[in-house]
């Protein structure tokens, strides 16, 4: 078979075959993993709740939304207020740092999972383990919740102070907004917005 | 030139990293740790593999002036699907390589093949070429990977071998980048040339 | 003013802290292939910064009115870079008819620019910062300026590099990625600036 001239019409020609037979594959492939990464998103989200309310058991409210805060009412299955979890974001060493904690109905820290970061694999990367046995069970209310380098009661990460400040502060952040403040916001029903964690969201 | 010979060729005498040069942008960013210079090389294996297939079938539809544009739609298509696989299949590999995916486009391996193997030889002899290079550079940027990891965390594919709280940091951070790729060229030039 | 103050804090954070080429690896084939006079290096950086900062109000309108408003999102990667690849033709058509003598000074880089992947990245970079246009130009611009500043420093490094003598198996590129692992390592001193600038401005 001859090589295609290059007259005006094959360019077009060829080209517009090209960008449709892209723009088709593009699109079936999307209609096959788009609802897939939704259902990753959903099901990440609801292990994550189970992991840092410490609990199976458990209902989740509808997301609703205080400033750049996420919350969610957790109940158990008999109705009963457990406490609530936060998605919570703060600018870190290597880019934003966002966690999800998991407080009970005092304020106290359950538990919590890094959802996404950028810090350095090796130093601030370890936040995910970290603090696991540091803070859990303080309550950013009481405790004095800051590294103590700064005079607080937390181990930063070593050589990460720069994360560890910025990680502490997301939590402190969450608390001071949605637990301490709840008395004037709280409510799934006047916040039940559409926080919609089931978009995939691009990081860098 | 047989198929095997093309694909020692694409290891070792073409080496994308260590001899021509090209697609330093991933090579530098994604290499942080061996499993992320790892998936990174075959992200890119698997896009070169099958668009230097697909353009070696279809080279002789294409009219020569527009055929860098085609080219672009073809590789930024198969990128898109891979982009797309990757994150309902391997949503932890999307974190870590990050905006490095769709820049897999504008990675010169891929259209340097495109141009100057695909466009000229049959479809199976560029798959072979694409495995060839493809593991070049996965080979590269693996170990890449592993020295900066070794050297700033201590630690191998995630096992650490010798103390926790060992860290040179730089060899994490951008300047370790440079540093160990400066000096992995030198090694293989001493290997390969006997400079 | 609080606008205003975290421009500021972009077009810092964007020069030195999280310098292009140098922390976020970005535009590495120019940077090591046409450093080797400061001259080529300070033109092929304007070039970029002109390219960069048009493709990125082009794609982010292409985003914001095409993309997003018909659900189209997952073409994104693929309408940018053939956005991108038709620009950098149109700007050198344009450049030769109406400016003969910038395009003399930018031409010979502008083919060049389509494959550097500091435009795609940037202009991706821009929808995923979730920036309005304007952050999204400061941004382009302060980054262009970035590139331009770690190309004529490394430049001038590799001028001087060549008065010296060498180990063989060291010469032409290994050496130069040496010497920018240093230069690197200098732009590190400015990490954790943007911490303190964010504290200073009250952001």
């Amino acid at each position: 078979m001859k090589k295609l001239k290059s007259s005006l019409t094959n360019m077009l020609a060829v080209l517009t075959v090209i960008a449709i037979v892209a723009a088709g594959v593009l699109a079936s492939v999307n209609a096959v993993t788009a609802p897939q990464i939704e259902k990753i998103n959903a099901e990440n989200l609801a292990a994550g709740i189970k992991a840092v309310m410490g609990s199976d058991d458990i209902k989740v409210s509808e997301p609703w939304e205080v400033d750049a805060f996420t919350a969610y009412d957790i109940n158990d299955k008999q109705g009963n207020l457990l406490g609530k979890a936060v998605v919570t974001t703060e600018n870190g060493f290597g880019g934003p740092i966002k966690v999800l904690v998991g407080f009970d109905t005092e304020g106290k820290i359950l538990g919590y999972t890094v959802l996404e970061h950028a810090e350095t694999p090796g130093l601030g990367a370890k936040a995910g383990e970290w603090f696991q046995d540091k803070i859990i069970g303080m309550n950013p209310g009481v405790n004095n919740f800051t590294v103590s380098k700064d005079g607080g009661e937390v181990d930063a990460i070593t050589a990460s102070t720069i994360t560890s400040r910025a990680f502490l502060r997301a939590i402190q952040n969450a608390y001071d907004k949605i637990i301490a403040g709840q008395d004037v916001t709280s409510g799934a029903s006047q916040q039940a917005s559409a926080a919609d964690m089931g978009t995939p969201e691009v990081i860098e | 030139m047989n198929n095997f010979k093309v694909l020692v060729n694409g290891i070792i005498k073409e080496n994308p990293t260590f001899v021509l040069l090209l697609g330093m942008c991933p090579t530098l960013g994604t290499t942080s740790s061996a499993i992320n210079g790892m998936s990174m090389g075959l992200a890119t294996m698997c896009v070169l593999i099958v668009s230097n297939f697909i353009i070696a079938l279809i080279k002789k539809l294409i009219p020569d002036a527009v055929r860098i544009p085609s080219y672009i739609v073809v590789i930024a298509s198969l990128v898109t699907v891979l982009q797309m696989v990757i994150k309902a299949y391997a949503p932890e590999i999307d974190k870590s390589l990050g905006l490095f995916i769709p820049l897999i486009v504008v990675n010169c391996i891929i259209l340097g093949r495109a141009e100057s193997f695909a466009a000229k030889n049959g479809a199976i002899a560029s798959i072979f070429d694409g495995i060839g290079i493809g593991l070049g550079f996965t080979i590269a940027l693996t170990c890449l990977g592993a020295v900066r990891e070794l050297l700033g965390t201590g630690a191998i594919f995630g096992v650490t071998l010798w103390g926790e709280n060992y860290g040179m940091l730089m060899f994490v951070l951008a300047p370790g980048a440079f540093l160990a790729l400066g000096y992995l060229i030198v090694l293989f030039n001493k290997l390969t040339k006997k400079a | 003013m609080d606008y205003v103050l975290s421009l500021v804090l972009i077009i810092i954070v964007a020069i030195f802290v999280n310098n292009v080429v140098l922390a976020q690896f970005l535009g590495i084939c120019p940077f090591l292939g046409v450093s080797k006079k400061v001259d080529t290096a300070s033109g092929m950086g304007m070039a970029v910064t002109a390219v960069l900062v048009v493709a990125t109000i082009v794609t982010y309108l292409l985003q914001v009115y095409v993309l997003n408003a018909f659900g189209l999102e997952y073409l994104q990667t693929i309408a940018f870079i053939l956005v991108i690849a038709a620009l950098v033709q149109m700007i050198e058509i344009i450049l030769k008819k109406t400016m003969p003598a910038l395009y003399q000074a930018l031409g010979v880089f502008l083919p060049l620019i389509t494959t550097n992947c500091c435009i795609l990245g940037v202009a991706i970079l821009v929808i995923q910062k979730d920036y309005d246009l304007l952050e999204g130009i400061v941004y382009a611009l302060s980054t262009g300026i970035g590139f331009l500043l770690a190309m004529v420093l490394f430049a001038g490094l590799r001028e001087q590099l060549d008065l010296v003598d060498v180990p063989k198996a060291f010469r032409g590129v290994p050496i130069a990625l040496v010497t920018a692992s240093l230069l690197a390592m200098a732009f590190m001193g400015f990490s954790g600036v943007d911490g303190g600038l964010k504290i200073l401005f009250g952001l």
